[in-house]
């Protein structure tokens, strides 16, 4: 491990200024990642700025109805919380379907959105590799291909994007706060990963020196009530995901009035499926319908020689999420029919 | 430069100078001579390191010493009272939930931070009504100790002993124990 000093961020305007004025300098959070990476030689900084204690650990209701969730916030105390848990639970899903029981009561909300990519090769400093080391290669194209992208990929990149919290953020149309030098802003989650087009170095919109500071969801509604994550993987638990899909769908009257679907595992960021989100509005809640607009966003899926199997998978976890949403949105109608309570 | 940093260790409160590098797992153990934690894959990808850092169960190996300056941290070997075992690790004893031993501190600092997660009311992904706490049958066993590797393969004794640590059936159903009832009648 190369050599790096370390010191304690004071607060959050202090700690954007310190790495913002030092190339060499990245923040750190609980580490689960970048330690990793520390003794990979994948990260090399020459100074560590700790924010895992500023008081960002917070989640609380805004004006607007939403829920402010803290950049320290814990991912298990992320995935327990009574406000998340009742009107978020695709986002509980997603944090609780990643990693182990330590790692999310280590792991932060902002850390999970900062971790990189699980690419074998990016881990990997005796191979090529174009996210680590720019005009090296990537020999993912035409190696091992298991966890890589099927859509949104580029000749220069071909990884995937880990985090599953962040694909549950992307459908619920949670916002991720970003403080810089000049101040604060506000990027959509669905829009804070990128697709590796030329840069593939480049993960997300973050500049050099910005922080996260939290991730606003917005108001809970009938639609993000009845929301779900499902995650594909290899083994039962403890594994990334090889295809997942978070999706909250609202039906009245067996017509679909709201939908909102992200795919993980994927592509270089969480993939909002718009093409299908734009066909299912206004179409019967049903099966058919379920099948064809998976089909009409995969239409665009360009897989790598070795997981073609993505493809299908994709599509029929879209219909197996959609379906289990129909049938809850139907218990719920009737449920509010024989309480007359209208909801 | 080395770091002066404090920690609470088992009980006893501990000094110790750190480079920046040093991860709280080599700190313990090869600094303050704490081996109770272990070194498996030294990647967080085996759970053998796990401690419980202020009450969470936590992996050493991922965490820099320097950042948990200030942390309580309890290992297996500090959940004995004295001479008397844990509850967990006297579990593990009775229902053969090892071979080696070698990711046996770690399974039974997870199992002890654990069965606090359930008790404050946390779910798992296998929870099947997120409103409700859930109860531990053996798949939330199973899910909830997932990040523990046995490459011995103790993990049906594991599930047995965290069961039977829990006070919950053989039957593992989530029900509780009746403490009187004899226990071939309970299955």
């Amino acid at each position: 491990m190369k050599p790096f000093d370390y010191e304690r961020a004071v607060d959050p305007a202090g700690a954007v200024a310190t790495v913002t004025g030092n190339a060499g300098a990245m923040f750190l959070g609980a580490g689960t990642n970048l330690v990793d990476h520390l003794k990979l030689e994948v990260a090399r900084p020459d100074l560590l700025v700790d924010v895992s204690r500023l008081p960002l650990d917070g989640i609380g209701p805004r004006p607007d109805g939403g829920v402010r969730i803290g950049t320290n916030v814990r991912n298990s105390d992320l995935a327990a919380h009574p406000l998340v848990r009742s009107g978020y639970p695709a986002l509980s899903q997603a944090v609780l379907a990643g990693a182990s029981g330590q790692l999310r009561n280590m792991a932060t909300t902002g850390g999970n959105l900062g971790q990189r990519t699980r690419c074998v090769y990016f881990n990997d400093v005796t191979t090529p590799c174009n996210k680590r080391e720019p005009g090296s290669g990537c020999p993912a194209i035409g190696g091992y291909t298991r966890y890589h992208a099927i859509l949104g990929a580029s000749e220069h990149c071909v990884a995937t994007h880990p985090s599953d919290m962040a694909v549950a953020l992307a459908a619920l149309d949670a916002s991720v706060v970003i403080l810089g030098p000049d101040g604060e802003r506000t990027v959509p989650a669905a829009d804070f990963h990128r697709l590796p087009g030329s840069e593939p170095e480049r993960d997300n919109v973050l500049e050099h020196g910005e922080l996260i500071v939290a991730v606003d969801l917005p108001a809970s509604s009938p639609l993000t009530v009845n929301s779900a994550y499902r995650k594909v993987r290899d083994r039962a638990s403890y594994a990334f995901a090889l295809v997942s899909v978070a999706a909250a769908l609202k039906v009245d009257d067996g017509v679909i009035t709201d939908v909102a679907i992200a795919l993980g595992g994927v592509a270089h960021k969480p993939w909002r499926a718009r093409a299908a989100e734009e066909q299912l509005r206004g179409a019967a809640a049903t099966e058919d319908s379920f099948r064809s607009a998976a089909g009409r966003e995969l239409a665009g899926a360009r897989p790598l020689e070795g997981n073609e199997f993505k493809v299908p998978l994709a599509a029929r976890t879209i219909v197996a999420v959609l379906r289990a949403l129909a049938g809850d949105a139907a218990a719920r109608g009737a449920a509010g029919h024989r309480e007359g309570d209208g909801r | 430069m080395d770091v002066p940093i404090g920690l609470s260790v088992d009980g006893e409160d501990r000094r110790l100078c750190v480079d920046p590098r040093v991860t709280l797992l080599d700190a313990l153990r090869d600094q303050l001579g704490v081996m109770s934690p272990k070194k498996g894959c030294d990647h967080g990808q085996c759970g053998a390191c796990t401690v419980l850092a202020d009450g969470r169960r936590t992996l050493a190996c991922l965490t820099l010493a320097v950042a948990a300056d200030g942390t309580e941290i309890v290992t297996a070997a500090g959940l004995a009272d004295g001479d008397d075992l844990h509850p967990v690790a006297q579990a593990f004893l009775d229902h053969d939930g090892l071979q080696c031993g070698y990711c046996t501190p770690g399974q039974i600092c997870s199992a002890v931070g654990m069965l606090q997660e359930v008790k404050d009311g946390h779910p798992s992904v296998v929870t099947e009504d997120l409103a409700n706490s859930a109860e531990l049958t053996d798949e939330e066993i199973r899910e909830r100790m997932s990040g523990n590797l046995c490459r011995c393969g103790a993990y049906v004794n594991i599930v047995a002993a965290i069961r039977a640590a829990a006070g919950v059936d053989p039957a593992g159903t989530g029900d509780p124990v009746e403490e009187d009832a004899p226990a071939e009648e309970v299955a």
